[in-house]
């Protein structure tokens, strides 16, 4: 009880100093609507806007056909161009695609002599040359074809392979943009909001003064962690509500309710991480290097910039530690699939688990540092 | 006149903090060549009235004139930054303390422009004669209060300055100290008469020895003459009491009344078992040892003073007493029991106040006092109570809804004295509680602790440096380097000693310890006063650019382990992002819902089988299973074949497959589309077995897509398409922003927080030379930074630098300065460390590593995101650092991004000299 009453007081003082302060209100606010729709509204897909030069050296229909086929939104219109024109573009990053056609290419698709056309690809971007390869390859496909059979229409192959993207059926790609967003910052602002507090305790000498009453290093550090997981929480319901539904129009499949408690648990690990690094950090600027050791490999390693299964077995195993992994697994799950908790809860458990874990590995350290004194 | 009788001239001179007026209407002249004592209680506006004159803080109405200039004028004020010299208050407030003695006067000699060997001449002179010649090389955060006090002083008489403002310069200093200082100051003088000193102190006994007094109150001017004509016309014996006749003549005084407690009725019972009982308490930190072996009995209801020079061993001890350190030997007990830190029960039974201000500014004093009576649980009631009681006692009335770090220092002392009561603790350990309180208010305050003594029977533990002070204690102790020389009540100490006062005392005792110093006060002016420097007061100066650069430089050394944070972690991340992100998609889950199990459906789905990208996993039952494992993450495709697939192949029919992809991740939705089309093309146009039905497939004429053309694909500069000659080269980009930017950004938001700021303030030096001094050592070590992640790039993930080296460190240079230049552009917006933290961080990160191009071109980014890319260092650097890692591209090819990056640092840095102020508020 008495216990109680000591962490709530403490929240409450923790929740003055954060919100006291206009510049972090702006910045919090800044993070989960500015930042939030600035993120989502400006994904695109893989491929799109690609620039794409032609060189055509067979100037026949099928090959203008072809070209006129390669249309927005995946790629800008074709610039024809000369070859060396071309690859000095491509090299000075002005073009990603160079199509070329040798001369005769549409006299030896009749004659069925199976010509090639050749295709450059900028490949010091993977993913998106992988994908625009396919597109490419399915455009002078299909064009060909029907350039052969004379109809506008694609003739029915015997074999109709039907494709249909689950969850998220126009492949929309500013949902999953805007789901990892929130992740973003959710952990951005938790890690950085808890860890600097029980830096800035320290660093003003204010520790001493709560060390030297009845209250233990759990009491001062759970109060902490709470404070920032409520301020952030309203952040994420507020951004949640009016951002994510509301401005950006995504639906979430699943229960609203289960997605926050969700976010409640991902910000329990995420504080406590914070704590963690606050209690390792002698200064304010190695606290404010670690912050960016952390976060790094949390926005780009959990699965939101990259699948995590094409991770190295080396690395995937690391990223396990990272309970934002789970979270973008669990929220994923809830927010598109409509998954219930008898499908999440593994990932509840996990990032739960992860907080404990990083919670007292940080009390260990508070109550070591204290001892030493500074 | 030959001389002008002013230095310093105020006119009506109001100055508000908020809601807080700090002075009202003031008008005042500071005659010149005089030494003139500022005087009042705390919070009256003396250090607002210094900092104008000093032209640290921005004049809000009114005029001053310093020096026979309107300091309002940036340009009188840039000009006669050489001949002033400001020390503000709070010990060595303005030195850094993680640099060596000789290493702040460096510094302080360059920014006024003296050379190399002038300033050594200067520094040894100065030293010799403040005897801190011997510890030049100490870091001036290891030395004592008044050491760092003689520091102060040196480095502001390192110019031989015109006019000396000390504001409050022996507050916190113990009286050996605190006498050599002022015999300091007299050789000073001796020696250049014409120098102007205005002091503010606390204590009244130093004001007697003054010129000339200015008493203040509540923002104006109570009286000002010399000493002697305030004790006259006062009719008093003292300036103290000639400063308490002068405030209650001008206000009604509330002065309570006279419940004077004779020192002897101490009614503690020493025979009884002990409040606090110390044995052979030693504490060593590294091979210093703080406490040696000290041993003392404190009985209940006992005031028991602390005395001693600063750094002696008093907080230490204290601080092992209330459980905060541990001891490293001997023992301890409170009330019988040892001291236990864990003990929660006893620390409710002592109220403990540490010497620094150690309260939450960002609170006010109504919610700092209720705070920690919550904290002690003491019931509502019980609290407005001890509220009720307390903020009048304590003279806080006014300022109950301030908040606590825009109180001057005497009130936040009182503060946190009330803070220490409001539980009523049956043991007070009070460290140095009335450091900067003014006398009114320490006379009131310990009326309070007598009465806490001799009624409730609380038990007091005091240091203090004030010699009236220790007189009203039960018994003091004297201690000295760790030791305690001697403990007894105070009139017995000076019996001891023979001399007249407990100060005399105090000193012979302390002499007797240390050797004396060789003080030899002349030659602490310039050996020849006409070459008085007038150094290049205006305009910039390369020289105290690089006097800032030099500085930062030495500080960053001195913190290592935050240089190996910068390198060893970069270093890290490159190695574990360079694997970790893979571009690729590969083993994709999928799993099959063949309805049909026939020879083609088994043919068909063999392929996806077969393929690296797919992994399989078990089979699935009924559409129910296909969207519950879908709808869990387990599976990313389904693929479903339904019944009649391979009767209607046969047929020569339409034949159906339907591919199910999970489409939470569109990026991955679309990959794995791309793969799902390739292997089902794959099937068409290949004989897969000996399944007629499928190679007929194969040879139809219609369906047989790859027949009538071939699509030649060549991966340029990547030809085997793999992530790491993609990725490795685009995380040094990222790196290289955010380390500078945050690193910048705190290291100016810490000379704001500290006060470190003030000397850039009350010098000459100028917005540009202050920052892009500090920049410097920033931009040296993203370079660093860069030839180490560019060695790793090559050596160990073996991607070779194909373009031109020259290039790309020509752009990593404009990177620095990019990223430097926004930190300092961020922390002119922040005010403290925290802030600066979080600022750089949230707005640096997202267009870093979302909008640069790293994981997918800014060209098929939308809208706003588009046009933050576009703006954003990183992009044209990635561009740049990829262009020359993969692509081989040389200047011709790079020119535009490298001319767009060079944009960049100097229009950050620009607007940031632009936005510094150049005063305090």
């Amino acid at each position: 009880m008495r216990r109680l009453a000591n962490i709530f007081w403490l929240f409450g003082k923790e929740l003055k100093s954060v919100l006291g302060d206009p510049v972090m209100v702006i910045l919090i606010i800044w993070s989960f609507v500015v930042a939030v729709i600035l993120e989502a509204s400006g994904a695109g897909d893989t491929v799109r806007n690609a620039a794409i030069a032609v060189v055509d050296e067979d100037q026949s229909s099928l090959s203008r056909q072809i070209s006129s086929a390669l249309v927005p939104p995946w790629f800008q219109q074709p610039v024809a161009m000369y070859p060396e024109q071309a690859g000095a573009a491509m090299d000075r990053g002005q073009i990603m695609f160079i199509l070329s056609f040798p001369p005769d290419f549409e006299a030896d698709v009749i004659a069925g002599n199976t010509p090639s056309a050749q295709l450059q690809v900028d490949a010091t971007a993977v993913s998106q040359a992988q994908l625009g390869t396919d597109y490419v390859s399915n455009i002078v496909q299909s064009e060909t074809r029907m350039f052969l059979s004379g109809s506008p229409d694609a003739p029915t192959p015997p074999l109709r392979l039907e494709l249909r993207r689950a969850f998220n059926p126009n492949g929309n790609p500013v949902w999953f943009k805007a789901v990892s967003s929130l992740l973003n910052q959710l952990s951005l602002l938790t890690i950085a909001l808890t860890g600097a507090a029980m830096l800035r305790e320290r660093e003003h000498g204010t520790i001493e003064h709560l060390m030297v009453m009845p209250l233990t290093p759990v009491e001062v550090a759970l109060s902490k962690v709470l404070a920032t997981m409520a301020v952030v929480l309203l952040a994420f319901v507020g951004s949640l509500l009016l951002v994510v539904q509301g401005v950006l129009q995504i639906p979430v499949a699943g229960s609203v309710p289960l997605l926050v408690t969700g976010a409640t648990v991902y910000l329990w690990a995420a504080a406590a991480i914070g704590m963690f690094l606050g209690t390792v950090a002698r200064s304010m600027a190695q606290f404010a290097l670690l912050v960016i050791m952390v976060i790094i490999p949390i926005i780009m390693l959990s699965g939101g910039m990259g699948a995590v299964e094409s991770q190295p077995e080396l690395v995937r195993r690391l990223t396990q530690v990272l309970p934002s992994r789970h979270f973008l697994a669990f929220a994923k799950a809830v927010a598109f699939r409509g998954a219930g908790i008898e499908l999440v809860w593994l990932e509840l458990v996990l990032m739960a688990a992860l907080g404990a874990g990083f919670f007292t590995a940080s009390l260990a350290l508070f109550r070591r540092s204290m001892s030493l004194g500074s | 006149m030959p001389q002008p009788a002013d230095v310093a001239r105020l006119e009506r001179v109001s100055h508000h903090y908020g809601k807080v007026t700090a002075l009202y209407d003031l008008t005042l002249a500071v005659p010149a060549g005089q030494m003139v004592g500022l005087i009042g209680p705390d919070g009256v506006g003396k250090s607002t009235l210094m900092g104008l004159i000093a032209g640290a803080k921005r004049l809000q109405r009114g005029q001053v004139i310093t020096l026979d200039g309107d300091m309002a004028d940036a340009g009188h004020r840039a000009a006669t930054g050489g001949r002033i010299a400001y020390m503000p208050q709070g010990l060595g407030r303005n030195l850094y303390h993680d640099l060596s003695l000789r290493e702040n006067l460096e510094f302080f000699g360059k920014l006024f422009g003296l050379d190399r060997t002038e300033r050594a001449a200067r520094i040894e002179r100065l030293t010799r004669a403040t005897g801190l010649y011997p510890f030049l090389d100490r870091l001036a955060g290891k030395l004592s209060g008044g050491m760092k006090q003689k520091l102060g002083l040196c480095s502001a008489l390192i110019h031989d300055p015109d006019f000396l403002l000390l504001d409050e310069p022996t507050t916190g200093v113990d009286p050996l100290s605190r006498r050599q200082f002022w015999d300091l100051i007299d050789a000073i003088r001796a020696d250049r008469p014409q120098m102007s000193v205005l002091v503010s102190t606390a204590y009244m006994e130093e004001a007697a020895r003054f010129d000339h007094l200015v008493a203040m109150n509540a923002g104006s001017v109570l009286a000002e003459a010399s000493p002697r004509a305030l004790m006259s016309e006062t009719d008093t014996e003292s300036v103290g009491e000639a400063f308490v006749a002068l405030l209650q003549s001008s206000v009604p005084a509330a002065k309570p009344a006279a419940t004077d407690y004779a020192l002897s009725a101490a009614s503690f019972d020493a025979s009884a078992e002990s409040a606090i009982r110390a044995r052979a308490l030693t504490r060593r930190f590294g091979d210093f040892t703080a406490v040696d072996a000290v041993s003392f009995d404190i009985a209940r209801g006992e005031i028991f003073g602390f005395l001693g020079s600063n750094g002696c061993g008093k907080t230490t001890t204290m601080k092992i007493l209330t459980g905060l350190l541990p001891a490293s030997e001997g023992e301890a007990w409170i009330f019988g029991k040892p001291v236990d830190a864990q003990d929660l029960q006893s620390r409710r039974r002592v109220g403990f106040m540490s010497q620094a201000f150690s309260l939450y500014g960002e609170l006010s004093v109504r919610e700092n006092l209720s705070l920690h009576a919550r904290l002690f649980h003491l019931r509502r009631a019980q609290t407005e109570q001890r509220l009720a009681e307390l903020v009048p006692h304590f003279g806080l009335e006014l300022y109950l809804d301030q908040r606590a770090d825009t109180l001057p220092l005497g009130l936040r002392q009182r503060l946190s004295l009330a803070v220490a009561v409001i539980h009523q603790p049956e043991i007070l350990i009070l460290d140095e509680p009335t450091s900067g309180v003014d006398p009114q208010a320490r006379d009131d305050f310990w009326r309070l602790l007598l009465d806490l003594s001799r009624k409730d029977g609380v038990t007091i533990f005091i240091s203090t440096h004030f010699m009236d002070e220790a007189l009203r204690c039960d018994r003091i102790s004297l201690m000295h380097a760790g030791r305690v020389l001697v403990t007894d009540t105070p009139a017995a100490i000076i019996r001891s000693r023979d001399t007249g006062t407990l100060e005399d005392a105090f000193v012979a005792y302390i002499s007797a310890e240390i050797p004396p110093e060789p003080t030899m006060s002349e030659g602490l002016a310039s050996a020849h006063a006409d070459t008085s420097v007038a150094p290049d007061a205006s305009g910039f100066s390369l020289r105290r650019l690089l006097a800032f650069t030099t500085r930062e430089a030495m500080q960053v050394r001195r913190d290592p382990v935050r240089l190996a944070f910068a390198f060893l972690g970069s270093a890290l991340l490159l190695l574990i992002m360079s694997f970790g992100i893979s571009q690729e998609v590969r083993n994709i889950p999928f799993a099959v819902l063949d309805q049909d199990v026939s020879p083609e459906s088994r043919a068909y789905l063999s392929t996806f089988e077969d393929s690296p990208w797919f992994q399989e996993r078990p089979p699935l039952l009924d559409i129910d299973q296909l969207e519950r494992r879908l709808a869990s993450g387990e599976l990313a495709l389904a693929l479903q074949i339904p019944p009649g697939f391979g009767v209607e192949l046969r047929r020569g029919g339409v034949a159906e497959v339907a591919a199910m992809i999970d489409g939470a991740d569109t990026g991955r939705a679309g990959t794995i589309e791309s793969y799902v089309l390739s292997a089902h093309s794959h099937v068409l146009g290949e004989s897969v077995g000996a399944v007629p039905a499928l190679d007929m497939l194969a040879q139809s004429p219609v369906a047989g897509p790859a027949t009538s053309v071939v699509l030649e694909p060549r991966f340029r500069y990547n030809s085997t398409m793999a992530s790491l000659p993609a990725v490795g080269p685009s995380i040094p980009p990222l790196l290289l922003l955010l380390i500078p930017a945050i690193l910048m950004a705190v290291s100016v938001a810490r000379e704001k927080e500290i006060g470190t700021i003030t000397n850039f303030y009350v010098t000459p030096t100028g917005r540009a030379e202050f920052l892009i001094g500090k920049q410097l050592v920033y931009i040296g070590i993203t370079l660093l930074n860069f030839a180490i992640l560019t060695v790793l790039v090559v050596l160990v993930l073996g991607v070779p630098l194909r373009g031109d080296p020259l290039l790309l460190v020509l752009a990593s240079l404009f990177y620095a300065v990019a990223a430097t230049g926004f930190g300092l552009l961020v922390s002119m917006m922040t005010a403290t460390q925290v802030t600066a933290v979080f600022a750089t961080t949230i707005l640096s990160v997202m267009p870093t590593l979302q909008f640069s191009g790293m994981m997918e071109p800014v060209s098929s980014l939308q809208g706003p995101a588009r046009l933050m890319g576009t703006f954003w260092p990183t992009t044209w650097y990635m561009t740049v650092s990829v262009g020359s890692f993969t692509k081989g591209l040389g200047l011709a090819d790079l020119s535009g991004a490298l001319i767009r990056l060079a944009a960049f640092g100097p229009i950050f840095t620009g607007l940031a000299i632009l936005a510094l102020r150049r005063q305090e508020r």
